[in-house]
């Protein structure tokens, strides 16, 4: 037995270390709001291509270029914003141009019943309202700061979180009594939470861009990636989401 | 204490000693050499550092209070009487300890949030706990109290008894006991749980960003400002770290050179 511990002891990395076939794998770094679009894409992807698995990482988009250019390894980089897009082209590492492939806009997300009763966006400077945005670093957080200055506003949020998914947790939780969110999140979340257009939010379009990360092992799975989210049916899964059609 | 003769340590041992302390050391020395030294001093005395650290240094200092207030009675407690399940009762109270803290968040959450068992009621009242430095206070204790009981009730394990049992058979209450023999007994001990409690707070983030929220002055602690700044501005994230790291190293050091830890 003693014999045996340093090799107990080492098997496992050996185990980590992989000798599986890379090429089969194909991983996305994706907004957190499309979450819900890319799972089901990816079923229909892995449909099309048996033996790719495809690996999704969600989180905000600021996040994720910092992941790409700290070397992680992705394949393709679906960006909720053309900011974040830009610093992984600036930095060299997309390989080719970035095609836009949705839009989205805000809207305000309330707890079901709306406690506080929230009508306009300028009800979300109301002293007594809890008000949860993104940081102004991260997509969602731009955009609202974004539409707060078109239409005069200034918020004072109770806390500025580092992605739309994080800020509709908040509102779902009922912790707070409104944040300002995309419609798709709105629409994904069914009746957690309810929406409130308000005809400010039109101003500000979220620009969604998707590029192949240079370096990539596959770049022909990447481009297919991309392929399928420009496709007929893959619009059809954006637009049922709630996303607007690409703009450029 | 009395010196004793060593007995000889098998000489290989010291390779994967050596190891261990470069595991540490070589992660934070590196931090260094990533650090832009032009800009130190104008990212690390920025506003929102500023803010940052104070805030830290403030909700530190007060779960540390609360970690006392509560821990030290506990502690004594686990350490000095003997009931059916205090063993239970010692599980449950580490069990932060072995938490990820962000569970320790959405449980907290639970307790105080608007909809939470307790929050529920103290909202009737008036009194709001999510999204304020409260909230950070709350989680900072979550996590620290086990360190601070831990120590403690190491320490007045190894101090045993004796003299306690003197000082009652003198005639001394229960109260001028624990006041008057074993406390200071064992201050060296609760120095250090304080001070590990202190630093665990200083560096507490999964549960903060989860129950508080992340807002500029009012729960947006150091940690929390390093999160955020990391994708954005690098180098003053990793500037930050680096002031975290000096203020862990002195608060360690406030302790360490007694041999209490």
């Amino acid at each position: 037995m003693k014999r045996l511990l340093p090799l107990l002891l080492v098997l496992p990395l050996t185990a980590c270390g992989g000798t599986e076939d890379d090429s089969s794998t194909l991983t996305v770094f994706a907004a957190a709001s499309l979450t819900k679009t890319f799972e089901q894409l990816e079923q229909q992807y892995e449909d099309e291509h048996p033996g790719v698995d495809v690996k999704l990482s969600f989180a905000g988009s600021s996040d994720l270029v910092a992941q790409i250019a700290d070397g992680a390894e992705a394949d393709v980089f679906a960006s909720a914003d053309d900011k974040n897009m830009d610093k992984l082209v600036d930095a060299d590492l997309a390989a080719g141009d970035p095609s836009e492939f949705a839009t989205n806009t805000l809207i305000i997300a309330v707890p079901p019943g709306n406690p506080a009763g929230v009508k306009t966006l300028a009800d979300l400077t109301r002293a007594d309202l809890q008000l949860v945005v993104c940081a102004p670093e991260v997509p969602c957080g731009s955009a609202a700061a974004t539409v707060a200055e078109g239409a005069g506003l200034e918020f004072a949020p109770v806390s500025e979180e580092q992605s739309v998914t994080d800020v509709l947790a908040k509102v779902e939780a009922g912790e707070a009594d409104a944040g300002l969110v995309y419609v798709t999140d709105v629409k994904g979340a069914g009746d957690k939470v309810e929406g409130i257009a308000f005809p400010e939010a039109a101003t500000v379009l979220n620009h969604y861009p998707v590029v192949a990360v240079e370096g990539t092992d596959d770049a022909d799975l990447a481009q297919a990636w991309i392929d399928l989210l420009l496709s007929t049916e893959g619009q059809q899964v954006f637009t049922d989401a709630g996303f607007g059609p690409p703009a450029a | 204490m009395s010196r004793t003769r060593h007995v000889g340590l098998p000489r290989w041992l010291f390779a994967p000693a050596l190891l261990a302390v470069a595991f540490v050391v070589l992660p934070v020395a590196s931090l260094a050499t990533r650090i832009n030294w032009a800009d130190f001093g104008s990212l690390v005395t920025s506003d929102a550092a500023m803010s940052a650290l104070g805030l830290s240094i403030r909700t530190s200092a007060a779960s540390t209070a609360l970690c006392l207030l509560f821990g030290v009675p506990l502690a004594t407690v686990l350490a000095r009487s003997e009931f059916r399940g205090l063993s239970a009762v010692r599980s449950v109270v580490l069990l932060p300890l072995v938490l990820p803290p962000v569970v320790g968040g959405i449980a907290l959450l639970a307790t105080f949030g608007r909809q939470g068992l307790l929050g529920e009621h103290l909202e009737a009242f008036g009194l709001r706990i999510a999204f304020t430095s409260i909230a950070v206070v709350l989680a900072q204790t979550f996590v620290s109290l086990p360190f601070l009981v831990v120590s403690l009730e190491g320490a007045l394990r190894t101090a045993g008894e004796k003299y306690e049992v003197v000082a009652a058979s003198l005639g001394a209450a229960p109260t001028t006991v624990l006041r008057r023999v074993t406390l200071p007994l064992v201050l060296p001990g609760l120095a250090s749980g304080a001070v590990l409690a202190f630093a665990r707070s200083l560096g507490e983030f999964g549960a903060t960003i989860t129950f508080a929220g992340s807002l500029e002055g009012t729960t947006r602690t150091l940690p929390l400002l390093i999160y955020n700044l990391r994708v954005t501005d690098a180098d003053a994230a990793v500037a930050m770290s680096l002031l975290l790291v000096v203020v862990a190293v002195v608060v360690i050091g406030l302790v360490r050179p007694r041999g209490a830890l």
